[in-house]
């Protein structure tokens, strides 16, 4: 299955609407599974309107330490390299929002004192959009700190048997996988990118747009994952971020101008290409292309 | 009573560091004999939960009351699960760790009754 | 001293452009001189695209540390590979290497390994910076694509303008704050005086607006509103209004939708200094004395 990751640097430069429509005119041609990645800020499904079935829990492993058996002897708040548990006198205090839940603690406590448990941060739903595009979202709850770990479960995740088409398999070799990345350029980005066959990078002409560009080109770049870009809001700000894509022989795959009812229709919750069908050809060309770049 | 007052610096003398996990260093002072050592905060270069660790270093070192400017919620926890009393002692004010023993011992000093910042630092 | 930190939830709804805005009428009115600058979008630090700073002290920024083997004395056992539960341990042709950006720093493997082999190193993964900007002193941060800890690096961006601050008596701090709600979010809004929420009226825009709300009062800091672009989609503007209003949240300005915000973009200006008299510029000035009152009325 090939993968695609829309990843934009900057917030806002529309790398849901180019997530969306290019879901939908890829489920055209094939099996389709849309994962959106953008934990902190999902947004995918107020376009592609899935039916959400499944809920799933995910979260972290954090320990839990059963006074009868602890020692307090200390090992575990020394092996901790976040200082989530500690043991100070005959207490051992645990901070789940600092624990990464490596595991570290349980394998070293000499008394076995140490279970783990699921501290929930976040939910997986998923389900199946009317095109038939599998579905699924993390959503990191309110408060939490880590994304990640939501992250890494729902590159995991596959859809049920009941949730996929039964015309087509995701295990075809024409099936496609999108995953709408975070804004930004930190880690959660890179878990979005990491193995993925092709970056789709949005941007718009502006000199934010070029800084944020920069940085997000930079990962897809030491992840050796080829990439190309989509020029959206054509026509505001200045030339720079064709003569930088120019320079570093980035593809422009596609330009999307400026237009104010492009603007209002994605504002009401439609995809780019419900809104406007002209766009239609413009983006099974940028599939197209994506596609035998990758598969030469 | 061993007192660990947050410093930056290597002496009673040096100046009091407002933050607690932070701090450059801890002068660890028996209030009753004025005897004292001055130990490195191993806590300064934690990417995270340093609060945490420096309330474990302090209760290592023995430390019975600790005085700073300020407690993290994980911290303030920490300590008071080691029975650790946290006194308060304004940051903004230029005043040395021999001047906070003084005002401790003149009981001048109130004691903290929750956290007193969000204290958060990633992870 | 008041902090006003600038937010969003979904990224790219002007943000920035408010903050510049904002920086430069202070610096017009009686809180000239007054005021201090903070960048907290570490990983998208474009306020100084706008401000022109001039650095006068840049450091390293060190986050967490990555597992480093020793390839003199590992002898190829794989058990490190077995106890790493973020994958990045990885073997190729009967060697194992570590995979720098999927490693945790957790330091599993290090107490794993029998022959010592794996060491754990403090990597530099950005820059803190001082700054002296048109406005006013600028305190901003850059963290190296791809790494991890921004929060840690927000906390020491607004520990160091919230230190400078306090130093030369400013009154105000106006912090441009990183989009989304998570770690680096938490970081910006925990301690703030007041916070403003920028806003498109968009189902995105709303959709993010609420868990942002929800996060900052989370965190116990008051909350305004401001639609940018409210024109665009006059509905859903009214369901944010609606929203707010129901919560108890002062809704303080609309920014109509005006390209001249792009064009101030491209000319490196804010755009009430670009073009004072364009709709977004007089909006930003009404939405500027709307804000500043909550701001230095807000309870200590
Ligand atoms: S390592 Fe185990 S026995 Fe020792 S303090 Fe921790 S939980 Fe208790
Ligand atoms: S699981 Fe890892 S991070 Fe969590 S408390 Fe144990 S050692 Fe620390
Ligand atoms: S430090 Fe932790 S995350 Fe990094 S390689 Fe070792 S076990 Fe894996
Ligand atoms: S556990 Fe140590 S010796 Fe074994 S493969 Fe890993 S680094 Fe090499």
């Amino acid at each position: 299955m090939m993968q695609i990751v829309i990843a934009s640097g900057k917030g806002g430069t529309g790398k849901t609407t180019v997530a969306t429509s290019l879901a939908q005119v890829a489920a055209e041609r094939g099996a389709v599974r849309f994962l959106d990645c953008d934990v902190e800020a999902p947004n995918a499904a107020l376009f592609l309107h899935p039916v959400l079935e499944t809920h799933r829990d995910v979260g972290i492993r954090v320990p839990r330490v059963d006074a009868q058996a602890c020692t307090y002897c200390g090992k575990c708040a020394e092996v901790c390299q976040f200082h989530a548990i500690a043991v100070v006198g005959k207490k051992v205090l645990v901070f789940d929002d600092l624990c990464h839940g490596c595991g570290s603690c349980t394998w070293h406590c000499p008394e076995q004192a140490i279970s783990e448990h699921l501290a929930v941060t976040g939910v997986i739903d998923s389900g199946t959009t009317p095109e038939g595009i599998a579905f699924a979202q993390g959503v990191m709850n309110v408060g939490q700190t880590m994304g990640v770990p939501i992250l890494r479960e729902l590159k995991q995740w596959t859809p049920a048997t009941g949730d996929a088409p039964p015309s087509t398999s995701l295990r075809a070799s024409g099936a496609l996988e999108i995953r709408d990345a975070p804004p930004g350029a930190s880690c959660p980005v890179v878990e979005t990118m990491r193995g993925a066959d092709f970056a789709l990078l949005v941007t718009e002409p502006t000199p934010f747009g070029l800084h944020d560009l920069k940085q997000v080109a930079a990962i897809a770049h030491d992840l050796g994952i080829p990439a190309g870009v989509v020029i959206n809001r054509d026509g505001i700000g200045d030339a720079a971020v064709g003569t930088w894509c120019a320079d570093r022989g980035l593809p422009i795959l596609l330009r999307i101008p400026m237009e104010r009812r492009i603007a209002e229709a994605i504002a009401s919750g439609q995809t780019l290409v419900d809104a406007v069908p002209d766009y239609r050809v413009g983006f099974q060309e940028l599939l197209e292309r994506i596609v035998a770049g990758v598969n030469p | 009573m061993k007192l660990a007052i947050s410093i930056a610096g290597q002496t009673i003398d040096s100046p009091f560091d407002a933050r607690f996990g932070r701090a450059e260093s801890f002068c660890l002072v028996d209030s009753d004999t004025g005897a004292w050592t001055v130990h490195a905060n191993p806590a300064l270069s934690a990417s995270g939960g340093a609060g945490v660790q420096a309330a474990q270093f302090v209760a290592k070192l023995g430390a019975q009351a600790v005085v700073s400017g300020a407690y993290g919620p994980k911290a303030y926890d920490t300590l008071s699960a080691g029975n650790i009393q946290r006194f308060l002692a304004p940051g903004n004010e230029a005043r040395s760790g021999a001047d906070i023993l003084a005002a401790f011992r003149a009981g001048q000093l109130t004691e903290a009754d929750g956290t007193t910042h969000g204290g958060h630092h990633g992870g | 001293m008041k902090q006003l930190v600038i937010l969003s939830g979904k990224g790219g709804t002007g943000k920035t452009s408010v903050t510049a805005a904002f920086a430069h009428l202070a610096s017009q009115g009686p809180l000239a001189d007054r005021i201090l600058l903070a960048d907290a979008d570490v990983d998208a630090a474009n306020l100084e695209l706008v401000l022109q700073p001039r650095r006068l002290d840049t450091q390293p920024f060190r986050g967490g540390q990555v597992a480093v083997i020793n390839e003199d004395t590992c002898v190829h056992c794989g058990d490190c590979e077995s106890v790493c539960r973020f994958d990045a341990i990885i073997e190729t042709d009967g060697r194992w290497t570590i995979d720098p950006i999927a490693c945790d720093g957790c330091a599993a493997c290090v107490y794993q390994c029998p022959t010592d082999s794996i060491a754990m190193q403090e990597q530099t993964v950005g820059e803190c910076a001082r700054s002296d900007s048109r406005y006013g002193p600028l305190h901003h941060a850059h963290l190296s694509p791809g790494q991890e800890n921004s929060g840690k690096l927000v906390t020491q961006v607004r520990q160091r303008a919230r230190q400078q601050a306090l130093d030369e008596q400013r009154q105000v701090v106006i912090v441009d704050g990183p989009p989304g709600i998570g770690c680096p979010v938490i970081a910006a809004v925990s301690g703030a005086d007041l916070a403003l929420l920028v806003t498109e009226p968009t189902v995105s825009g709303i959709h993010d607006l609420r868990r942002a709300l929800q996060t900052v009062q989370h965190f116990g800091v008051p909350a305004l509103v401001c639609i940018n672009k409210a024109d665009v989609y006059p509905a859903g503007a009214r369901e944010i209004e609606a929203d707010c209003a129901a919560q108890g949240i002062p809704t303080v300005g609309r920014i109509p939708f005006d390209l001249t915000v792009a064009s101030a973009m491209v000319a490196g200006e804010a755009v009430t200094l670009y073009r004072p008299d364009a709709p977004a510029s007089l909006a930003l000035s009404a939405l500027w004395a709307r804000v500043l009152p909550f701001l230095l009325e807000a309870p200590a």
